[in-house]
């Protein structure tokens, strides 16, 4: 396995292009069936947001072998708008696009470990990690 | 691809086999409104089995189908649901409630029947 992949969004179906090299990646480091789709749909998520509000984005993926930790490491790039309060749009409903808002709050309940980095003009990047268990 | 619908007397049965991507789960939206004017189907089983991922924008979909199906008359049930589907569905926040669901589709017909009282 290439310890390093990137995904570009930029395409409605490179969602699922990401999604699937996700699933790949977790399979591979042997994450549970549980984990492998949490980690899958935390994916779909982050790169549906980079496609509806950011336009163009990539996902990049980092697996994490040490000799204690596997761990897979997701981070979601873009140049968009950035976002005006992370407060808000980690509130689960909040959603300026008729969704269901559920999808930040989403991600950070089914990964381990969240960050969001933003700023509004020039982008926002999203890192979010997965440990085995 | 879009995604087959198949008539069995007064019910529609869908078994999603491929990847459902944005656009496609938009098309089969339509086309099984489209279907149940159509055939005057009263009942639906959306079979999930081979489904293994849904995030927040498909489970909206999903919802949206059942609704719409239910203001035309016709009861929805979906079926198959995996057990890491389900568990990541409720992580997401998303409840589905008010959806009859089952355990696959032979017990997704019967609970229409049961529904439908006929
Ligand atoms: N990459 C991003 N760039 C700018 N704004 C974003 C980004 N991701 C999310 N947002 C904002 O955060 C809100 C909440 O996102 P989310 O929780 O995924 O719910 P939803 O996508 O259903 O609206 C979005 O409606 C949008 O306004
Ligand atoms: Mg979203």
């Amino acid at each position: 396995m290439k310890p390093q992949s990137g995904v570009i969004i930029r395409k409605e179906w490179d969602i699922v292009g990401a999604r699937q090299v996700a699933r790949e990646m977790a399979r591979e480091l042997k994450f549970g069936v549980v984990d492998q789709a949490r980690i899958a749909t935390a994916v779909s998520e982050l790169a549906r947001n980079i496609y509806l509000y950011a336009n163009e984005g990539q996902i990049l993926f980092n697996a994490i072998q040490s000799v204690n930790k596997t761990g897979l490491c997701v981070k979601a790039v873009d140049t968009g708008p950035g976002i005006n309060d992370i407060s808000e749009v980690m509130q689960d409903g909040y959603s300026t696009s008729g969704g269901l808002g559920a999808g930040l709050p989403g991600v950070k309940r089914l990964m381990d470990e969240f960050d969001i980095k933003t700023e509004i003009g020039i982008g926002t990047t999203i890192t979010a990690t997965k440990w085995v268990r | 691809m879009p995604i087959p619908i198949l008539k069995l007397h007064n019910y529609l049965l869908i078994s999603i086999q491929t990847e459902i991507d944005d656009q496609t789960a938009i098309q089969f939206q339509e086309d099984l409104l489209d279907k149940i004017h159509k055939t005057g189907a009263t009942g639906v089983v959306i079979d999930l089995t081979s489904v293994d991922i849904i995030d927040s924008f498909i489970a909206k979909v999903l919802g949206d189908v059942v609704s719409m199906s239910d203001l035309m008359g016709a009861k929805v049930v979906l079926t198959g649901i995996q057990p890491a589907v389900a568990m990541t569905l409720i992580e997401l926040g998303i409840h589905l409630q008010n959806i009859p669901t089952a355990l696959d589709l032979e017990q997704g017909l019967i609970k229409l029947h049961q529904e439908l009282g006929v």
